[in-house]
C-alpha cells in the first residue's frame, strides 16, 4: 500500500482515566428481537417533544411517521413495527411528563410503502435527510443531527471526525457496526466528504479494538480516496476519548473553546452508527427505527448485542437475553460511566440508548472526608477541580460555580470514579450546573 | 431480581482505591524501615513505635466518642501518623514523651482542625516539632541516640552531629545507605525507605515528583556549596531527609495537588532544608522545611491551578 493510513493522535489529553474494558460482547454477532408491542416515547432527543400525528386504531408500518413538531430543535419519530396504534398515553419519566404511542405489532415488520431512497446532491439535501430520518446523536447525547449538519455558511468545515471511540466499558454496539457494516460507513463518509466538500476525514477508533481498526483499514484503502485524505486514527484507550471535545483535540489538535460548537473550529463529529443509519436512509429510505443494544452487566445471564425496534421494553429485552441473576438490582440505560439507572423496568429503548446493563446489587460506598489527593482534578478531561466545586456546594457559594467553570463539565463521571473517599463529585457537578442554569 | 431497582447518579462503577486502602499501602511501605529500626536499636525502640501508634489510635477513637462524631479510626490514617512519628523519634525517647507527641499530632494538629483532610500541616511533623521545642533534652541531645545494637550500645550522636566533633568516627556512605548508623528509629536506612517509596509509586499512591525534587535540590545545593560528591551523599543520606521526602512531604492533605505545585513544593523543601543545615543552629532542617512549605500549600495550589479546557485566562476568572 505504501501510504500511511493509521495515524497517531495529533495531541493527547493529559487527563482522563483508564477503565476496565469489560467488552465481553465484542465478538458476538448481532441478533434480532421483535417484541409484540412497542411503546414509543415522543421525546427522545434534546429539544421540543414531538406531537403525535397518528390516531388510536390507525394502521402503521415500519417507518411511518408517528410524531413530529415544527420547533427548530426537534426530530421526527417513526413507527418501529408494523401494526396498529393501540393507545397514546402519558407517563412520568424521570419527573417529566412524556407521551408514549403504543403500537401492537402484527409480527410482519412490513416497511411503509412510501419509503424511498433519498438521493443527496447538496448540503441542504443532507440536512433534510438527517431530519426526515429522525436522526439524533447516537453516541448518547441525543442532539438532532440535522441541526449539527446545518452549520452556518460562514463556518469552513475542513475535517469530518468519525467517532468510533466507544470509550465506555461494556458497550460494543458501535464496534459491531464497524465489524458488520463497514461498507455503509465508508460509502457514507465519501458521500459526506464529496457533498460537503470536506477536505479531511479522520475515523477515530480506540486502540483496544484492533479488529475494528483492521476491518476499517481494509475498507478505507479505497479507490475513491485518490488524494489520500481519509485516515484511520488509533486513539489512546483512555476514558473519555469519545467525548466530542476530546476526540476533536486528539484528531485535529484543535481546542474547542467553551460554549462553541465543533463547526466553529472547522469540524463535524459524527458517531459511526449515526453515519450508518443516515446512509441507510439515503439509499433505502429507512428512517431511524431500530437500535443495536449491548445487553450486558454483572447480572445478565446471556450477554448479547441485540437489534431491537425503538420502543421495546427493557424488561422484554432482558428476558430475551436469558433473564438476570437473583442478585440483580440496578438497570442502566447506557454505559456504566454516563448511563442513567432507571427506576422502572417498563422503561423502553430509545434512539440514543446504546446499552442496557443489569448490575448486581452491591453495598453502597461509604463516603469519607476528602483527603485532597487531587485525583479528581487530575482525571477531569475539562481541567476542572471537582473538589473545589464540592466545597462551594457545601458552602452554598453559587458565585464560585462560575469561577470554577462548572458549565464545562460534561458529566463523564471520571472524578467520582477515581475518588478514593467515594465522594459523589459528578452528582455535585450536576447540582452546580443546575444552579447556574437557574441563576441565569 | 428485585422488584425495586436501585437508582443512583452515574457513574455506576468506582475505582477500587479507597482512603483506607491508600493508608494501608503507606503502612506497608513504612514497615521495612520500622522493622529494621527495631532490629538495629533494640526492642525498646519497638515500644516507642507501639506507644505512638496506640496513643494515636486511642486519641482519635476517644475524640470521636466524646464529640459524638462518626468513628474514623477505620481509615487507618491515625496508624500512619503514629507510625511516622515513632519512626522520627530517637530510640531512647521516654514512652510518655512519645505518647504526648502522638496525642498532640492527632488531637491538636489533626482533629482540632477538622480531622482527616483538613489539617494544615503534617500531624507527625507538627508533633515532632512540638516535642523538639518542648523536650529538647529528650529529642536532640546525644544521650538519646544509641549506636546500632550490633556494634556496641554506647550512646552516640547522630552522623550530622558526629561530623561536628573532631576525631569521632564518621560512618561511610555505604553504612549510611544501608542504615548501619545511629539516628532516629526509622530514618537510618535510606535503602529500605527507598524500597517503600518505590512501592508507593508503583501502587500509584504517590507521584515521585516531591521526593525527587526535594532530595534533588538538597543534593544540588550541597554539591554547589561544597564541591564534593562525598559531602553531597552525606547530606542526602543523613538526617530525616529520605523519610521526610518520601513519606511526610508527600502527604496528600498538606502538599499541592498539581504537578507544578508539587515541583515547587519539593524544591522549596529542599532549599529550606539546605539553608537550615548549612547556616542554622538546628540539628535537623527537614521537619521545619516541610512544615514551612505545608503552610504555603494553599498559595501554591492557587498559583498552579489547572486551566480549564478551552477557557481563556480572562474568562476563567470572571
Amino acid at each position: 500500500m505504501g501510504k500511511e493510513r493509521i495515524l497517531s493522535p495529533i495531541k493527547k489529553i493529559r487527563s482522563g482515566i483508564s477503565l476496565p474494558h469489560l467488552k465481553g460482547t465484542a465478538e458476538l454477532e448481532t441478533v434480532f428481537f421483535n417484541p409484540e408491542k412497542v411503546c414509543i416515547p415522543l421525546s427522545q432527543h434534546i429539544g421540543a417533544p414531538c406531537s403525535p400525528c397518528v390516531e388510536v386504531g390507525q394502521e402503521v408500518f415500519v417507518g411511518t411517521k408517528i410524531g413530529d413538531n415544527d420547533a427548530p430543535v426537534c426530530a421526527p419519530i417513526h413507527s418501529s413495527v408494523s401494526g396498529k396504534v393501540t393507545a397514546i398515553v402519558s407517563r412520568n419519566v424521570d419527573g417529566k411528563k412524556t407521551d408514549f404511542i403504543e403500537i401492537e405489532s402484527d409480527g410482519k415488520m412490513e416497511l411503509d410503502k412510501e419509503l424511498k431512497p433519498f438521493p443527496i446532491k447538496t448540503k441542504e439535501d443532507f440536512v433534510k435527510a438527517a431530519r426526515l430520518c429522525g436522526l439524533v446523536g447516537l453516541g448518547g447525547a441525543g442532539f438532532p443531527t440535522h441541526i449539527k449538519l446545518n452549520y452556518p455558511e460562514t463556518c469552513e468545515i475542513d475535517t469530518l471526525v468519525v467517532n468510533a471511540a466507544e470509550c465506555e466499558p461494556y458497550i460494543t454496539s458501535d464496534y459491531r457496526e464497524a465489524m458488520e457494516n463497514p461498507n455503509d460507513l465508508v460509502d457514507c463518509i465519501y458521500l459526506l466528504k464529496d457533498v460537503l466538500k470536506i477536505e479531511k476525514v479522520v475515523i477515530g477508533v480506540e486502540g483496544n479494538k484492533p479488529k475494528a481498526i483492521k476491518n476499517l483499514y481494509a475498507i478505507a484503502t479505497d479507490k475513491r480516496d485518490f488524494d489520500d485524505k481519509v485516515k484511520l486514527m488509533k486513539l489512546p484507550t483512555k476514558y473519555p476519548q469519545g467525548a466530542e471535545k476530546v476526540i476533536i483535540y486528539s484528531a485535529t489538535g484543535r481546542v474547542l473553546p467553551a460554549g462553541k460548537l465543533p463547526s466553529d473550529v472547522g469540524c463535524i463529529v459524527m458517531n459511526i452508527t449515526s453515519l450508518c443509519v443516515l446512509y441507510r436512509f439515503i439509499t433505502k429510505g429507512i428512517p431511524l427505527v431500530s437500535k443495536r443494544i449491548t445487553v450486558e452487566g454483572t447480572a445478565v445471564k446471556e450477554p448479547k448485542n441485540v437489534t431491537v425496534p425503538i420502543g421495546t421494553k427493557v424488561s422484554e429485552l432482558i428476558d430475551f437475553c436469558g433473564g438476570v441473576n437473583d442478585d440483580a438490582d440496578k438497570i442502566i440505560l447506557g454505559g456504566p460511566m454516563m448511563g442513567n439507572s432507571i427506576a422502572d423496568k417498563e422503561s423502553v429503548v430509545e434512539k440514543r440508548t446504546n446499552a442496557v446493563l443489569v448490575m448486581k446489587s452491591k453495598a453502597p460506598d461509604t463516603v469519607t472526608p476528602c483527603i485532597r489527593c487531587g485525583r479528581c482534578a487530575e482525571s477531569c478531561p475539562m481541567g476542572l477541580t471537582p473538589a473545589k466545586v464540592e466545597t462551594a456546594n457545601r458552602c452554598s457559594n453559587v458565585e464560585d460555580y462560575l469561577k470554577l467553570n462548572v458549565n464545562l463539565c460534561m458529566e463523564c463521571g471520571s472524578c467520582s470514579f477515581v475518588c478514593p473517599a467515594k465522594r459523589p463529585l459528578t452528582q455535585v457537578m450536576r447540582v452546580a450546573k443546575a444552579e447556574v442554569r437557574r441563576m441565569k | 431480581m428485585n422488584d425495586l431497582l436501585t437508582v443512583s447518579s452515574s457513574p455506576h462503577i468506582r475505582h477500587a482505591d479507597s482512603t483506607n486502602g491508600i493508608m494501608f499501602d503507606v503502612i506497608i511501605a513504612l514497615l521495612p524501615a520500622a522493622v529494621y529500626g527495631c532490629f538495629l536499636f533494640g526492642l525498646y525502640s519497638a515500644a516507642v513505635i507501639c506507644t505512638c501508634v496506640l496513643t494515636a489510635l486511642l486519641s482519635e477513637f476517644l475524640w470521636n466518642i466524646i464529640l459524638k462524631k462518626p468513628q474514623s479510626v477505620g481509615d487507618l490514617s491515625a496508624i500512619v501518623t503514629g507510625l511516622l512519628l515513632g519512626l522520627n523519634l530517637p530510640p531512647k525517647t521516654p514512652l510518655w514523651v512519645a505518647a504526648i507527641g502522638s496525642f498532640a499530632a492527632i488531637i491538636v494538629i489533626k482533629q482540632m482542625f477538622g480531622g482527616i483532610g483538613y489539617n494544615f500541616v503534617n500531624p507527625a511533623i507538627g508533633a515532632r516539632i512540638i516535642l523538639l521545642v518542648s523536650f529538647p533534652s529528650f529529642l536532640a541531645g546525644a544521650s538519646n541516640f544509641v549506636e546500632p545494637i550490633s556494634l556496641d550500645t554506647v550512646t552516640s550522636a547522630t552522623p550530622l552531629e558526629v561530623r561536628g566533633i573532631a576525631g569521632a568516627a564518621v560512618p561511610t556512605v555505604k553504612e549510611l545507605f544501608f542504615g548501619m548508623n545511629s539516628g532516629c528509629i526509622g530514618e537510618t536506612s535510606a535503602f529500605l525507605l527507598l524500597v517503600g517509596g518505590i512501592y508507593l509509586v508503583a501502587r500509584r499512591v504517590i507521584k515521585p515528583i516531591i521526593p525527587l525534587s526535594f532530595i534533588g535540590t538538597v543534593a544540588v545545593m550541597s554539591l554547589i556549596f561544597s564541591g564534593s560528591i562525598n559531602e553531597m551523599l552525606y547530606q542526602i543520606l543523613t538526617g530525616g531527609l529520605m523519610i521526610g521526602a518520601i513519606f511526610m512531604a508527600t502527604d496528600y492533605t498538606t502538599s499541592p495537588a498539581t504537578k507544578w505545585g508539587k515541583l515547587i513544593f519539593g524544591i522549596g523543601c529542599g532549599l529550606i532544608t539546605f539553608v537550615i543545615r548549612k547556616f542554622g543552629n538546628l540539628p535537623e532542617g527537614v521537619s521545619y522545611s516541610i512544615i514551612l512549605m505545608n503552610i504555603l500549600v494553599p498559595h501554591i495550589d492557587k498559583l498552579t491551578a489547572k486551566k480549564p479546557f478551552g477557557v481563556k485566562e480572562a474568562e476563567s476568572n470572571g
